[in-house]
């Protein structure tokens, strides 16, 4: 086939949808308003605003005033986290998985400095929390549970609803980071006894710098910056306005199609899955079936994860990767530790994630250039014996 | 990220592969940190005839590798003993600051590979 650009890197970040961009525009321009004036162009901002909270939470399946909009998915993690912390007032016990985006791992790391106790929890080959072992890690001063929805390298789904369950019966807060499930896979958070959820717009073709957080009706936390009344004092700040028009039609949009979204996506990915793993000695990372249906991580043995990626960009196609050299440190990603990877089968890793734009022609060039690229550095490995 | 020469070794790497009667096998490299290098060395009269690597590591590395071994090829072994990481690096004309370890890599293994040879452990493989 001849060259393609082939974007696979869709849980990095998305590209903006038409239909979204065009929502936006006027609040770039005519709508300018702020939604806090008392004039006419700030009203009329503020109902589009308020219109859009109302559009996002029907969403999700909450009210309107649960959902709050933050900057990020990571703004939205350290409100939660450091929120329900400071609300607390005393050191806790704090319990999360090893599996955690850096934005949940540090948030609890800066906080076990700080005088609390944090757990991480351990994962199994595929990157599950155990919940007898979530039960097993609770104590009367445990204050707050984040687990995340589905991991963004290996697209593991956690057990939302056993987890729910086991943190009300405890009376415990849970927070879920879903920032790489919104979209993806139905959340009903009438369904779900969680009591935080975290969202990123650019994960689901909407703009960058703006999220969610979704908090239950009843919950108290500090707010973590003082300075105005908005998002009901858990986000002052004039609010970023076109931001979160984008992300309301984005996530109104991601959810309408998210069933056939979900069937195109998992062919793509199986059909993707199925070509990989016929390659010799490449395992995949994560669970077979209770994955997000975009994520297909795999690892390449006797090769490192940049060399591929940099192979792959040459003809093309991006991805991203779990090895040491792709990010700057000299550690594999936690993650393919935790689900007990050795140091060079997480360095030969490689994470396609799949989206809206990619189609069948997609897959059938990747399934071509892979086997040739991952050939060409086996070639040059001085651990592979063909 | 990476500039041209860097990728032209990247994808056409010199002298892959390794010599089955080598004088001289040096290593270098973890596969904690994500590279590793073998050079092999053909040595004649005190200069190296011939050599080969293989390099299981990122574009970095390997296009170090293969830069390193143009680099030596000819060269006495007190000449090839004064390579240092960064003349690899100067001559790829230069790695984003965050690769330079993985150049290190190369300039590393060949000294290895040398001091193997002279300490008669010729091809004998050691770090």
């Amino acid at each position: 086939m001849d060259k393609r650009t082939v974007y696979m890197d869709h849980s990095a970040t998305t590209p903006v949808r038409e239909e979204v961009a065009e929502a936006m525009f006027p609040f770039y321009r005519e709508l300018f308003g702020n939604p806090s004036s008392v004039h006419a162009q700030g009203r009329t901002v503020r109902r589009a605003l308020e219109e859009a909270r109302e559009k996002a939470a029907q969403a999700l399946g909450a009210e309107p005033g649960e959902i709050y909009f933050t900057a990020g998915g990571t703004e939205s993690n350290n409100i939660a986290l450091r929120g329900a912390a400071k609300e607390r007032g005393k050191p806790g016990h704090i319990i999360t998985s090893s599996i955690e985006h850096h934005a949940v791992l540090d948030v609890c790391s800066e906080l076990a400095a700080e005088g609390h106790r944090v757990t991480f929890l351990p994962v199994d080959q595929y990157g599950r929390v155990n919940i007898d072992q979530l039960q097993e890690a609770i104590t009367p001063d445990t204050f707050v549970i984040s687990i995340m929805a589905a991991n963004n390298e290996i697209g593991t789904l956690q057990p939302l609803e056993k987890i729910g369950d086991v943190a009300r019966d405890h009376k415990i807060l849970f927070h879920t980071d879903a920032v790489q499930m919104v979209g993806q896979l139905p959340i009903n958070l009438k369904q779900l006894n969680v009591d935080f959820l975290s969202l990123s717009a650019h994960k689901f073709n909407g703009p960058k710098g703006i999220g969610a957080l979704y908090m239950r009706k009843g919950t108290k936390i500090t707010p973590l910056y003082c300075g105005g009344g908005q998002e009901r004092k858990l986000r002052p700040g004039t609010e970023n306005v076109p931001g979160i028009m984008g992300l309301s039609r984005a996530l109104e949009l991601a959810v309408a199609e998210i069933g056939d979204k979900k069937k195109r996506l998992e062919a793509l990915r199986n059909k993707m899955t199925t070509g990989l793993l016929a390659i010799k000695e490449t395992i995949l990372n994560g669970h077979p079936e209770e994955r997000l249906p975009n994520n297909v991580n795999v690892s390449f043995k006797h090769i490192e994860g940049e060399a591929v990626l940099l192979s792959l960009d040459l003809e093309g196609i991006a991805a991203s990767s779990g090895s040491a050299c792709s990010s700057g440190s000299l550690d594999p990603s936690h993650v393919l530790s935790a689900i007990g990877l050795d140091h060079p089968t997480a360095h030969g890793s490689i994470r396609f994630s799949l989206g809206r734009g990619n189609s069948d022609e997609d897959v059938d060039y990747l399934l071509e250039v892979v086997p040739r690229v991952v050939d060409k550095l086996r070639r040059i490995s001085p651990t592979y014996h063909p | 990220m990476y500039n041209e020469k860097v990728v032209e070794h990247f994808s056409n790497p010199r002298n892959v592969g390794e010599l089955p009667d080598a004088d001289a096998i040096g290593e270098n490299g973890s596969f904690k940190c994500g590279d590793t290098m073998k050079i092999y060395l053909k040595i004649k009269n005190d200069r190296i005839e011939d050599v080969r690597f293989q390099t299981y590591g990122c574009g970095a590395a390997i296009a170090s590798s293969s830069v390193l071994t143009e680099m030596v090829k000819g060269k006495t072994l007190d000449e090839a003993m004064q390579i240092t990481n960064q003349q690899v690096a100067d001559e790829l004309g230069g790695l984003p600051p965050l690769k330079l370890h993985c150049s290190n890599l190369a300039a590393d293994a060949l000294h290895n590979a040398i001091k193997n040879f002279r300490n008669g452990k010729g091809n004998v493989e050691s770090a």
